[in-house]
């Protein structure tokens, strides 16, 4: 049997995206599609503030994470690792840095 | 103005930045709705510290008098004020007399007499360092204590205004209020608050209208309409085919903030906690429940940028698979060997300057936080240099340009010869900044660190 890909948190989102909140920090949010989608990316045991950490290099203690169930999202801020447009800095408006968070495999059911 | 209490205030927003463009029906829509005032942004810290560092507009200048020709117009018709916040990207003074010198023209041009009112909001580093040594400056996490040569050091430090320097000009008689540095909000709160409006639903519609349409089904479709009362407010699209849905509006709180329930102001914390976001018809939404905290000091949040060095660009690109098949060992290679080579030929160790090599196509963007693997088609080089002077960087990346051209994986044993992009393959970027303050002053008056100049604009009949 062929072997499917794992499903993603981007897979049960319609948007994930990231972006600089001000110019020391960034956040990001997960638009889930619908309830189901929610209470997977919501699910403190799978996407904790350890698993962001993880995920882009962090402090675990640095990490806010935000769970929005009238939205059906989830939003994460944390401080931003390189200093804005400096010279390793190589995303100015972090807008693409959701990619790791939604390529994220969600646990299987 | 007149300063008569009013049952409700129509905030007008027609973009997200001046300059940015927007179809002009909908500002006739907007007149056409009752609009009471119009706020615009001019600016943002987003696009990175040099435009405060150099006080340059982001914005061209086409761009912004085309935006403000029509705003300019519509507001004189209407006898209604308009109100331009971070005039010129930064709010540098200058910024804001670059944006008054754009008016003046087009004030002139169209032989509209309009009271302008300029508030300026750069800082003296002199008074900052007062105030640092009265222990009246404090950090905003991720940031710590400030320290008095990180002052010393700033080109340019501006102090985000709230609403109170903006309603004194207005209740001064100002019809244009071109506003220095303020912060995103103010500028569309300070009408409502100026009438009356209670703070939490000023504010909160404030933030939902900053970026203009982009709480709306079509955000290009063109801005939107805030009507704040007594008892909340409600937003509607200018775009009559556009629509404002609860979860739209309610989603725009989580735009570009660390904190998306509660929000820090000069003179108090917006609460949106408790707020209900109920559906009037399919494309209006009223808000109520929005409270707003006043704070025991009222504060002013610093934004300041200096030089880190002066930067040269160069940029090549492979397509050979046998190099992009060792790319990572071949970036290393390069490394190593423009280390060697500057210390070779102009003896500078790697304390003196610095580079950062870029794989666009590999992994250019989130480097080892890259999820992704496997070979790349082709791979654009980036080599970025920064040096304490201009010619330091460029001689840097000149020394890099033979390997840029022809260094091969340490396997080959001949010379391939790369892509450049352009000739000359170095472009000298100038001075390169950085954003060094996130600290607040406690002010002694909400007005006192901003400075407003009024003129009637001359008439050239």
């Amino acid at each position: 049997m062929p072997e499917t890909a794992p499903t993603t948190l981007g897979d049960l989102a319609y948007e994930v995206r990231s972006k600089n909140a001000g110019p020391f920090w960034v956040t990001m949010e997960l638009f889930m599609r619908d309830a189901d989608g929610y209470r997977i990316a919501a699910d403190e045991t799978f996407l904790n503030e350890g698993t962001i950490a993880r995920l882009y290099g962090l402090d675990e203690a640095d990490v806010q994470m935000f769970r929005i169930p009238s939205l059906n999202v989830v939003k994460i801020s944390f401080p931003r690792p390189v200093s804005q447009a400096s010279l390793r800095d190589r995303d100015v408006h972090s807008g693409q840095h959701h990619v790791p968070l939604a390529v994220l495999p969600v646990p299987a059911t | 103005m007149d300063n008569e209490r009013v049952d409700q205030v129509k905030v007008l927003a027609p973009t997200g930045m001046l300059g940015a463009g927007f179809p002009e029906a909908t500002i006739e829509r907007g007149l056409a709705l009752g609009a009471d005032v119009i706020s615009v942004d001019g600016g943002s810290t987003d696009s990175g510290p040099y435009y405060l560092g150099a006080s340059q507009p982001k914005t061209t200048r086409a761009a912004v008098a085309r935006d403000l020709r029509v705003l300019l117009k519509a507001a004189a018709g209407a006898g209604i004020p308009l109100i331009v916040g971070s005039c010129g990207t930064s709010g540098t003074d200058s910024g804001v007399d670059w944006v008054a010198g754009i008016v003046a023209d087009i004030l002139a041009a169209e032989g509209l007499r309009l009271k302008v009112a300029r508030i300026y909001s750069e800082q003296s580093t002199d008074v900052l360092l007062e105030r640092l040594a009265e222990g009246r400056i404090h950090p905003l996490p991720p940031l710590g204590e400030l320290d008095p040569q990180t002052l010393q050091s700033c080109a340019h430090i501006v102090g985000a205004m709230g609403h109170e320097p903006i309603v004194a000009a207005l209740e001064a008689g100002a019809q244009v209020v071109l506003a220095g540095r303020a912060t995103d909000t103010a500028i569309a709160a300070a009408y409502p608050l100026m009438k009356g409006m209670p703070a939490g639903p000023s504010w909160h519609a404030a933030k939902i209208i900053e970026c203009g349409g982009q709480c709306t089904s079509n955000p290009r479709a063109g801005g939107v309409l805030a009507t704040v009362d007594a008892g909340g407010f409600t937003i509607e699209p200018l775009d009559p085919t556009a629509a404002c849905t609860p979860i739209l509006v309610a989603a725009h709180m989580l735009y570009e903030t660390v904190d998306p329930f509660r929000m820090r102001e000069p003179d108090g914390t917006l609460d949106v906690r408790e707020a209900v976001y109920t559906a009037l018809d399919d494309r209006i939404v009223r808000v109520e429940g929005s409270q707003f905290h006043v704070a025991e000091q009222h504060t002013i949040k610093l934004e300041g940028a200096r030089i880190t060095g002066y930067e040269t660009m160069s940029f090549s690109a492979i397509r050979d698979p046998h190099i992009l098949a060792h790319i990572d060992d071949w970036a290393d290679l390069m490394r190593t060997m423009i280390r060697q080579r500057v210390e070779q030929t102009i003896g500078l160790g790697d304390d003196k300057y610095a580079f950062d090599l870029r794989l666009y196509g590999h992994n250019a963007i989130l480097g080892d936080l890259d999820p992704a693997a496997g070979p790349p088609r082709e791979v654009g080089v980036m080599l970025l240099v920064n040096a304490p002077d201009q010619s330091t960087a460029t001689a840097v990346a000149k020394i890099a340009n033979p390997l840029m051209l022809h260094l091969p994986t340490a396997d080959m044993d001949y010379l391939p010869s790369l892509a450049f992009a352009t000739s000359p393959a170095e472009v000298e970027r100038g001075p390169a900044y950085e954003f060094v303050l996130h600290h607040v002053v406690d002010t002694l008056t909400p007005t006192d660190m901003f400075r407003t100049e009024f003129e009637e604009a001359s008439h050239h009949a």
